[in-house]
């Protein structure tokens, strides 16, 4: 491989890394201030429980977002320093602001509500997480603004002294159309995997806890059903369902709207994305939109389309059923070199026409779990027969499912401007000032020795690894300890050292009316260890 | 004043609130080995930047953010040509981010000192890079005609050598001081007596090494007026080690933090108006002239900062006002009776 597929791969391997943690804490972060608000104005212990247990794993997924995030700011200026160069003007504009804007906000108001559960009044308390909520939201639209200046330049002029690009008008630059549109899709993402993440594991949970209500009740135990832990902990899941059928079924909508409008206007700005992703090779009037394509994929004439759909793919583009007549790959790729000189200017048609379809086919999975949980569980039911395996299996079929597709999404998105790091804008043709601001890959990458750069991603895959296994065992870990089991926080008004829900008995001790230290918390989990 | 100026001051501003605030932060991490003998010490050494430490690793992600977008052919040039230092700062940073936020989410020994390892590791790597690194800049790298600089392992050579190495050594051992002072600040009872015992060996070590790189920075590259923080610098680290001897706490920490800011303020003040000297050739330098943004870029930056940032350091002070309770590693019925001064519910 040379420089620029290393390059390409370390930037892939970094950003896919990142955005399976990133959509998780966008939408988790305003379902558990919501879990909050709802304790606060009803003094519901249930509600307190979920937000503690949502929380836990809110944190242990933050920290990801945290690190990985570290590499992407810096990786701009390692590997691709021509890119940075060129773009800086613009570019660096939206990064600046997305890091005094939303991370301060973020990570300030994020350590308040982490260690001021007994610290902060109530209202206050929940203040810090409503803001952490809007906070990473923020800090997504300011990034999806700078992704979406490399997907649809606006808002710059090039300036030939310089040989860059320059600002010129700073809110086109934040009110690009391609932001907007790419921003609400994935928000509406982010929401489906928290809503999908969170209905799973409260489906999962209420499964296993009502099936051991039934297991000692059948034992003969004494159960006082409501003061067995176990049920305290059921009882936590209830209010998370819901929030988690509502979030999901307004998410799938939200991602329906905003996908569509994201792709009319990629017809429109990127039609070779678009032609690649239907692996429509020859301009054609009224293309249907293919659901299974065989061939080797990046090569048009081997392409046979085996099922096909009408009126879709018109409808796609122009928002009719017919009359649309929509480029082709050949097409537009004679046009391209006519336009910016020889070149392969088609993006990996296998790579793009198949992960548009998993974006769209996984969603399938969120809403269907939706609908079933819905059914299986209204007037109160907990099933605990053959029902209640199907939903649990679906449950945990349905989890991995939206980070499958938000990385689907994005790879679809990143590798269909290929070979562009900086798509030119169409509207821009003809424009002496405007024109020349698009970027090959080639060209915007870092001159390196290609040993330095397989180095660092030989690094970061490995230390992703090992990190991506602890994550993931973490996070089952807590789901696995369920919800605390004490109605609200202990108020000795004593001490921060205990951080929310700190693992499984942690979850407990943490609130437990301890210590006026940390170390005392941390005293008292030893002590609850050896009673285990 | 230039636009252009006025961001070299802000970069420099972003940067001292970096060193300022992580620097405490490290020196907590490299105290975790030395005074945490038992998992209570360990746990409340910890918690003294537990609600703190990812804001104030933020001023580096905005330091790196402002340099991106004020001036893009320093961050270009300098995070391509630093290729390797900065792949280790990342790690370190990763490390002791997660260590920092897991630590407490699995209840058992072996995974606590897997997290602590995570944590040394990481507060001893990041200062030690961020000191070679900036010293070899000041210094001067090989920045070609078009103000590039090549990486790799031929350039190595650039980034060691003594007066580096000396950066590195200095800035570890500084921060070290500067986060035993911050350890006298936020505890009490024994942790707060035992740290009281390391003034002597750390305070000189500090000293000695923040001294002779201060002289060594002031005398190879300083100006006239920057002999103003070179002595503010010695005064610092020196008033520092006093005040933390006569068990002055908030004097002792006040002065490492005048320290901090000082020889960030020596190190931009030497450089400018240099972003990164040529040891080619001074015409190859990268200057704040030709790295710069455009004017309107500028403007747009300097209003956004001149809004937000006043409102950063209200509410990451507003932070530091809640949680300025001590803490103690000592057991409850032994410890001194916690000051609960600054407790908003009580206040």
């Amino acid at each position: 491989m040379d420089l620029v597929d290393i390059s390409r791969w370390q930037f892939g391997i970094t950003t896919v890394y990142h955005f399976i943690f990133v959509p998780l804490t966008i939408g988790l972060a305003p379902l558990v201030a919501f879990m909050q608000t709802m304790w606060v104005a009803t003094d519901n212990p249930r509600w307190y429980r979920a937000t503690r247990f949502f929380g836990t794993v809110f944190l242990v997924n933050f920290a990801m977002g945290v690190v990985t995030g570290i590499v992407q700011e810096f990786q701009f200026g390692m590997n691709w320093s021509e890119f940075s160069r060129t773009v800086g003007d613009v570019f660096g504009g939206p990064l600046a602001l997305e890091g005094l804007a939303a991370f301060f906000l973020e990570s300030t108001f994020l350590g308040l509500w982490i260690f001021g559960w007994t610290r902060l009044p109530r209202w206050l308390h929940l203040t810090c997480i409503w803001i952490v909520a809007v906070a990473v939201n923020l800090s997504a639209y300011f990034i999806i603004v700078a992704n979406s200046f490399m997907q649809h330049p606006v808002g710059a002029e090039w300036n030939p002294e310089t040989g860059r690009a320059e600002l010129v008008d700073f809110v086109a630059l934040l009110t690009n159309n391609t932001a907007l549109a790419a921003f609400s899709h994935a928000v509406a993402g982010s929401f489906l995997t928290a809503g999908t993440f969170v209905l799973g594991v409260a489906c999962w949970s209420m499964v296993r806890e009502a099936r051991r209500g039934v297991a000692e009740a059948a034992d003969g135990a004494d159960s006082a059903a409501d003061s067995a832990p176990e049920n305290v902990r059921a009882s936590a899941h209830r209010p998370a369902l819901l929030v988690g059928i509502v979030t999901v079924v307004i998410a799938s909508f939200g991602l329906f709207f905003t996908g569509d409008t994201q792709a009319k206007l990629m017809f429109e700005q990127q039609p070779m994305k678009m032609a690649s992703a239907e692996s429509l090779c020859h301009t054609e009037s009224d293309p249907m939109f293919s659901v299974l394509t065989v061939g080797t994929h990046n090569n048009c004439d081997s392409v046979m389309h085996l099922i096909k759909v009408p009126f879709v793919l018109p409808f796609l583009a122009e928002g009719k059923f017919s009359g649309v007549t929509l480029e082709g790959v050949q097409d537009l790729q004679a046009q391209s070199q006519a336009m910016y000189g020889p070149g392969n200017y088609a993006p990996n048609l296998f790579v793009t026409y198949w992960s548009f379809r998993a974006m769209i086919g996984l969603m399938a999975f969120s809403f269907l779990l939706a609908v079933v949980a819905w059914w299986f569980t209204r007037k109160g039911k907990i099933p605990t027969d053959r029902r209640g395996t199907w939903l649990s299996t679906l449950a945990l079929v349905s989890l991995p499912m939206p980070f499958l597709a938000n990385s689907a999404g994005w790879i679809f998105t990143e590798m269909g401007r290929q070979p562009w790091v900086v798509h030119p804008n169409p509207e821009s043709r003809g424009d002496p000032r405007t024109e020349q601001i698009r970027l090959l890959v080639d060209m915007g990458v870092s001159d390196h020795a290609t040993w330095t750069v397989w180095t660092t991603l030989i690094g970061f895959t490995l230390v992703y690894g090992a990190l991506f296994v602890v994550w993931f065992w973490l996070i089952r870990k807590t789901v696995l300890a369920g919800p605390p089991t004490s109605d609200g926080p202990a108020d000795d008004g004593e001490g921060y050292g205990s951080p929310a829900g700190a693992d499984s008995g942690a979850a407990d001790s943490a609130e437990a009316p301890v210590s006026f230290t940390s170390s005392g918390a941390a005293a008292s989990d030893d002590r609850k260890d050896e009673g285990r | 004043m230039e636009l252009e100026v006025l961001w070299f001051v802000l970069v420099a501003v972003l940067f001292a609130g970096y060193f300022l605030l992580e620097g405490f932060d490290f020196g907590i991490g490299m105290l975790l080995p030395i005074l945490g003998k038992d998992e209570r010490r360990r746990s409340a050494i910890i918690t003294t930047i537990g609600p703190v430490w990812d804001g104030n690793e933020v001023w580096l992600i905005v330091a790196g953010g402002a340099m991106f977008a004020a001036f893009p052919e320093w961050y270009a040039t300098m995070f391509s040509g630093l290729y390797l230092g900065l792949f280790g700062i990342i790690l370190a940073l990763i490390f002791r981010a997660v260590a920092l936020e897991w630590r407490s989410k699995v209840n058992t020994d072996r995974w606590r000192r897997w997290c602590d390892a995570g944590i040394i590791a990481g507060s001893v790597a990041t200062p030690l890079i961020w000191g070679i690194a900036i010293s070899s800049m000041l210094a001067g790298l090989p920045l070609d005609s078009e103000q590039r600089l090549s990486s790799g392992a031929g350039t190595l050579v650039h980034f060691v050598h003594p007066y580096s190495l000396l950066g590195g050594v200095a800035f570890t051992l500084v921060f070290l001081l500067h986060g035993l002072a911050f350890l006298r600040l936020k505890t009490t009872g024994t942790l707060r007596e035992e740290a009281a015992r390391l003034t002597p060996i750390v305070g000189g070590l500090a000293a000695v090494a923040g001294a002779a790189f201060v002289l060594w920075t002031q005398i190879a590259h300083g100006k006239d007026w920057t002999w103003a923080v070179a002595a503010l610098a010695l005064v610092g680290v020196l008033g520092g080690i006093a005040a933390l001897a006569g068990h002055r706490d908030g004097i002792a920490f006040t002065a490492t933090s005048i320290a901090t800011l000082a020889v960030t303020a020596l190190i931009f003040g030497s450089m400018y108006p240099n972003l990164m000297p040529s040891s080619v050739d001074p015409a190859f330098s990268l200057t704040i002239h030709n790295g710069a943004s455009s004017e309107y870029t500028l403007t747009i930056l300097t209003w956004t900062a001149a809004v937000i940032t006043p409102l950063v350091i209200l509410y990451q002070g507003w932070t530091y006002w809640v949680f300025s309770k001590r803490i103690s590693a000592d057991p409850v019925a032994l410890g001194a009776p916690a000051s609960t001064e600054g407790s908003p519910e009580k206040a």
